[in-house]
């Protein structure tokens, strides 16, 4: 057996777990507290992207340093993206919160493909080169054949962004708040829960997480265009399921394994069948398990 | 009730035969309809736009000089999005907006799918740069010409240059499952196995548009291959280099004309030095050509992009070949353009019995500080 071969699939396939990762969060939040899948949301994590690049080219002209522009770069696109998340949440949702969950789900199509429109006409349907951020760390250097700065920052804000969620819902006032609204929205409204504002909350916090993967990922993989959110969507809905939808460390697990399942597919097998062996394995787990690896099936969630 | 339907039916179909056979005879005000086909919007947009810019240059060239045989030409710009289920739309449309000529498909999936209906209602096809061999070599479709030579002849070249120019001995094709790509892969390989100089060391098909391709990247190195001929378009392609490249990676990259587009180095940026890629004979020193780029550069104020030329070209052959038959009638536009020579911005050309233009060829480009270069 080949063990470096099989060390540079595993980290291959860390890597692009931890991007699916980074998306998948907020999928499976906002399924968690109001049960609806936000197609959206890969939407908003191009957005994250599109505006990172235009506020670093712009940063770049005035010649700053590369930390300071990677730092106003991420914190504009967040509150960009973030804005974005909560208006469309309160154009496009709240006025179906109490329509059946279907009204919902194509309203979430609905924006995602008004939003992709939307960059295509007012950026372009070009490919745009992102350049790379992070700077390649003099420690990196021996290992920078198999595993670049990039994609460890990438793996180390996945796993970040995750304790930082899972603290916030198990300790915090708002955590609580969500979690209130998770098990019962009318009870939680009687006891006195804001539940506007908790789901509102919900959608600030995944799409600042998606903005972040934008900027992290784009500067990964060197170029954007407006479709990028489709399938990156789509795939990280995928992991979300795969790892029970609802869960926060499901959401990461079924990244994880979705990632390593296409990296080894590929690494062994064939890529020609990457998407079908990815699937298979969905299929087999959901058979197995129909709420997904970590998923509960009794109202508890987030 | 349904009588009168009836009756009302065929008075309608008598006139519009007669309407067609008066049109026979030649009414001379009636303008010329070239359809213009291909991806106006989306990914692949940047390959499309040219060939409508050439054809709207054209047509008003044409139509200072008063026309062709008194009558003027009309474009009928449409978007496939390089899509077969969309192209067979637009195809439709053409249909009945009633083109009586076609500039386009501009992929070979989208050119496929929309043959069979131009070929239904006998209307010639012309595109700028479906390079799939079979569209010509299988026969099946006799009303399709292109002014591009086919990804064989394109797969060929690649082949002989990396056996004998690098003189490699391992090589992995890697292709995008694509009509296009795969068809170029598949010819690569063939050739590669023909000529006993080299081996395959990996033959594999990847998911266009997936997030990365670490995994295949690392399965490139592990196969000691010492260049990838890729079969494809350049998201792909500008996504592997630069993973291969992050990876200090020195395996040659060596693609077809999908990647020959500045876009490619433009995304690949740094990581782009050193790719070789295929793509139509550089044209520059032909005066047709100069006057074309002239005149895209006045017009529009910047370089022509992709299958200008070539665009360029299969309008001023379909023009020339209307004017010699002397109508846009089926047969007799078939002979002229099989046997006609037109002097055009690719070079003299004519058309053989399958509709590859005699006369265009390719050559190997490399990119040499941020541009393609064309090799000796």
């Amino acid at each position: 057996m080949d063990w470096e071969y099989f060390f540079e699939l595993l980290l291959g396939g860390l890597t692009r777990g931890s991007i699916y990762a980074l998306i998948a969060l907020g999928y499976t939040m906002v399924y968690g507290i109001i049960q609806l899948i936000n197609f959206a949301h890969g939407e908003i994590y191009m957005i994250g992207a599109f505006t990172g690049l235009i506020v670093i080219s712009v940063l770049s002209l005035l010649g700053l340093n590369q930390i300071a522009i990677i730092f106003i770069a991420a914190m504009v696109a967040v509150i960009y993206s973030t804005a974005y998340g909560y208006t469309v949440e309160k154009i496009a949702y709240k006025p179906l919160r109490n329509a059946p969950r279907l009204s919902a789900l194509i309203s979430a199509i609905g924006m995602s493909l008004f939003l992709y429109n939307y960059v295509l006409l007012a950026q372009t349907s070009d490919f745009l080169p992102f350049p790379n951020l992070i700077p390649e760390f003099e420690f990196m250097e021996p290992y920078s054949h198999i595993f670049s700065s990039n994609e460890l920052v990438i793996i180390l804000v996945t796993a970040m962004v995750m304790i930082l969620l899972t603290l916030l819902i198990k300790f915090t006032k708002i955590g609580k708040a969500m979690r209130a609204t998770a098990q019962d929205k009318e009870m939680a409204m009687l006891v006195g829960v804001d539940v506007n504002r908790v789901i509102s909350a919900t959608f600030i916090i995944g799409s600042a997480t998606a903005a972040l993967g934008g900027i992290l990922i784009a500067s990964h993989i060197g170029q954007i265009n407006y479709f990028i959110g489709f399938i990156a969507g789509i795939k990280a809905f995928v992991a979300a399921v795969l790892g029970g939808i609802g869960s926060i460390p499901g959401a990461v697990l079924g990244s994880l394994v979705l990632g390593w399942t296409e990296s080894f597919a590929t690494g062994y097998i064939s890529s020609d069948y990457e998407d079908v062996f990815a699937f298979i394995f969905l299929v087999l787990i959901l058979i197995f398990r129909p709420a997904g690896i970590l998923g509960r099936t009794d109202t508890e969630k987030v | 009730m349904k009588k009168n339907v009836g009756t009302n039916l065929i008075a309608l179909v008598v006139g519009v035969l007669f309407v067609f056979g008066v049109c026979g005879a030649g009414i001379a005000a009636d303008p010329i309809k070239i359809g213009v086909a291909g991806p106006h919007s989306g990914d692949l947009a940047s390959y499309g736009i040219p060939t409508t810019r050439a054809a709207e240059l054209v047509a008003a060239e044409v139509n200072a000089k008063g026309g062709i045989l008194g009558r003027k030409i009309e474009l009928l710009i449409e978007d496939d999005v390089c899509k077969p289920e969309i192209a067979t739309n637009t195809a439709t449309k053409l249909l009945s907006a009633k083109a009586d000529v076609v500039v386009g498909h501009i992929c070979s999936g989208a050119t496929k799918a929309a043959l069979g209906i131009y070929k239904d209602s006998k209307i010639i096809c012309m595109s700028p740069s479906a390079t799939n061999p079979g569209l010509t070599q299988s026969g099946d479709y006799p009303n399709f010409y292109r002014t591009i030579a086919s990804d064989d002849a394109q797969a060929k070249l690649d082949v002989e240059f990396a056996l004998n120019t690098l003189k490699l001995k391992k090589i992995a094709v890697i292709h995008d499952k694509g009509d296009y790509g795969k068809g170029f892969a598949e010819f690569a390989k063939k050739f590669l196995e023909e000529s006993g100089k080299a081996e395959v060391v990996l033959y594999e098909g990847i998911t266009p548009g997936a997030m990365d391709y670490s995994a295949i990247v690392q399965k490139i190195k592990r196969s000691k291959a010492e260049a990838v001929i890729y079969g494809g378009y350049h998201p792909e392609a500008s996504k592997i280099v630069t993973q291969m490249r992050k990876k200090k990676m020195k395996t040659a990259f060596i693609s077809d004309d999908g990647v020959k587009d500045d876009t490619f180095i433009k995304v690949a940026g740094e990581f782009a030095e050193g790719v070789y890629a295929s793509g139509p004979k550089d044209t520059s020193a032909n005066p047709l050509s100069i006057s074309a780029v002239e005149a895209h550069k006045t017009k529009y104020k910047e370089d022509h992009g992709a299958f200008y030329i070539n665009a360029y070209s299969a309008m001023l052959a379909l023009v020339n070949a209307i004017e010699k038959a002397g109508s846009t009638d089926y047969e007799a536009l078939s002979k002229a353009l099989k046997t006609e020579l037109v002097e055009t911005p690719i070079g003299k050309i004519r058309f053989d019995d399958r509709g590859d233009a005699i006369g265009a060829g390719f050559s190997v480009y490399q990119v040499q500080k941020g541009k393609y270069v064309e090799l000796k």
